[in-house]
């Protein structure tokens, strides 16, 4: 899948924006007084963001997508059916989503969808592998003020980038940003998923976002769908966590991250951003066949709050379904509760503490100070960690192999015609009955 | 951030509005503020900066909306930031009619 989703808190948003009211310390609003993220911990009546992925298709296998995608889902929501959800979107003034998948971009109606949000005040990103990002497609685009688009690259090279998306996954990529280049659209996203692949790569993609114009946004990987099978592989080490922390503090705003680092707050000084764990509070994932989740990371039943297709539709599901209520009153901080750094790190990411199997209530899998560790070594041997509730991976193996026919005429008789009427054409019997 | 933009420079004696591509969420707390074009995301923590900030396109000045919103004396200065900082981030443009 195409790692859209700002989940946690929102996508570029109110980390990397500033604004009146944002920064209590600095309070350019009147009235300092109850912080932001106490409001959003209670939870909003509309989402500021969600993400919706349109679909489970994906010409990609990536060893870490999120939603487990490949193959399309029958149930998917039709073009009407999604339509009907833009206009609760924009009835609840929600300002955008983003769209991913699977590719959304191979549903045949995407572009008609696209146009149809942003023709009635929802604003679309969507993030892309780039395969449909044609000349023409990207000059449309560019012209499009209410349109962004994240392009998704796992390396700042082919061999590491393919090594986790896929042969010529790389150059694909590439060749979209160069057609959005071309085409005059600035600041459309480069979206990197971190790993211990490409943390010694951050300079490499800032240097190739600025050659095309575009934003860098670095992202978590979270052991959510395949990432689950790939987390042991690809999660930076204790080390690189520090690297990253630091390269984040050192860039700021130049580069966005979908909130999604609150858990190295307990390095020292907070990153830029809400520091929160929106799901379901500000936040929430729509997925292909209509169902709602607390957030993108979290495809389980566990995380699931009820469909758009049941009376009420969306909005039904966002104000009063139990788990959205069950996660918008005060959470404890449990083990976590007496760290220093609880009240910016939050206890880190629910999501990726389910699917290592730890108690939600607990320390992250990659805490910084080590508590994860020392959790997850008392869990391994326990049960195993839940597994996600759906998969839509392609069945057949990524890795290409000999296609195991041989060509040429085999050494018995000539191909039976098409013609040929002879109830027994074609057959031979068999050296038993000779 | 924004807010390293001096925050002297906003003029409450001449007119000003909303950029047009801006969206305006009321919310418990204040408002959502999302900038269609720049795509960034603010907030207004206080109603009262909201009705300022709704009723600037109508009226003469900004000090004028500040007025007929209750806010005088003291409160001024630190509404004239707020103003400001929504002016940096591109939120407020200067009416020229």
């Amino acid at each position: 899948m195409t790692l859209l989703a700002d989940p946690p808190a929102t996508p570029s948003a109110p980390g990397s924006v500033p604004g009146p009211a944002h920064d209590p310390g600095r309070s350019p609003g009147p009235r300092p007084g109850t912080r932001l993220v106490d409001h959003f911990e209670h939870g909003l009546d509309a989402p500021i963001c969600l993400t919706w992925e349109l679909t489970y298709a994906c010409n990609l296998s990536c060893v870490h997508c999120l939603s487990s995608s490949g193959r399309r889902d029958p149930r998917e929501l039709t073009t009407d059916e999604c339509k009907a959800v833009v206009d609760e979107l924009e009835q609840m003034q929600v300002f955008y989503v983003n769209i991913g998948g699977g590719e959304p971009t191979v549903r045949p109606d995407f572009w008609e969808i696209v146009d149809y949000a942003t023709s009635h005040h929802v604003g679309v990103k969507f993030s892309t592998n780039g395969v449909k990002i044609t000349p023409e497609r990207a000059r449309e685009l560019a012209a499009n003020d209410y349109l962004d688009v994240q392009i998704s690259l796992d390396g700042a090279t082919a061999e590491v980038n393919d090594h986790v998306r896929g042969p010529g996954s790389y150059d694909t990529a590439l060749r979209a940003m160069q057609n959005l280049h071309d085409a005059g659209m600035r600041n459309f996203k480069l979206s990197v998923v971190c790993t211990r692949y490409n943390i010694g790569q951050l300079d490499e993609f800032k240097a190739l976002a600025d050659r095309y114009g575009a934003q860098l946004r670095l992202t978590r990987l979270r052991p959510s769908g395949r990432g689950a099978d790939s987390w042991d592989d690809l999660h930076p080490r204790p080390e690189q966590q520090r690297e990253l922390y630091d390269w984040l503090v050192a860039h700021g705003d130049d580069v966005l991250t979908g909130d999604s680092f609150f858990h190295l707050s307990a390095f020292g000084q907070a990153l830029p951003g809400l520091n929160l764990c929106g799901a379901g509070r500000v936040v929430c994932l729509i997925d292909p066949v209509g169902d709602v989740y607390a957030c993108p990371f979290a495809i389980h039943d566990e995380f699931l709050a009820g469909t758009v297709r049941a009376p009420g539709g969306f909005q039904e599901v966002w104000r009063h379904s139990a788990l959205f209520t069950r996660l918008r009153t005060p959470q404890s901080g449990g083990a976590c509760a007496s760290c220093r750094f609880f009240d910016t790190c939050k206890g880190g990411c629910m999501a990726a503490k389910f699917f290592t199997g730890l108690p939600l209530d607990g320390p992250d899998p990659e805490c910084v100070q080590g508590y994860g560790e020392q959790a997850l070594a008392a869990v391994s041997a326990a049960t195993s960690t839940p597994r996600p509730s759906q998969d839509h991976s392609h069945r057949t193996e990524r890795k290409r192999r000999p296609v195991p026919v041989t060509i040429g005429r085999g050494p018995s008789a000539p191909p039976v015609s098409a013609c040929a009427e002879s109830p027994l054409a074609g057959f031979e019997p068999g050296g038993a009955l000779r | 951030m924004v807010a390293t933009t001096p925050a002297t420079a906003f003029d409450l004696d001449r007119a000003w509005r909303l950029h047009p591509q801006v969206s305006v969420r009321p919310e418990p707390f204040g408002a959502l503020l999302y900038h269609f074009g720049t795509r960034k995301l603010s907030f207004l923590k206080d109603r009262t900066l909201l009705s300022v900030v709704e009723s600037l396109g109508a009226a003469p000045t900004a000090r004028d909306a500040l007025q007929s919103n209750g806010v005088d004396g003291t409160d001024t200065e630190r509404f004239r930031r707020a103003l400001a900082t929504l002016q940096a981030s591109h939120m407020l443009v200067e009416r020229t009619a």
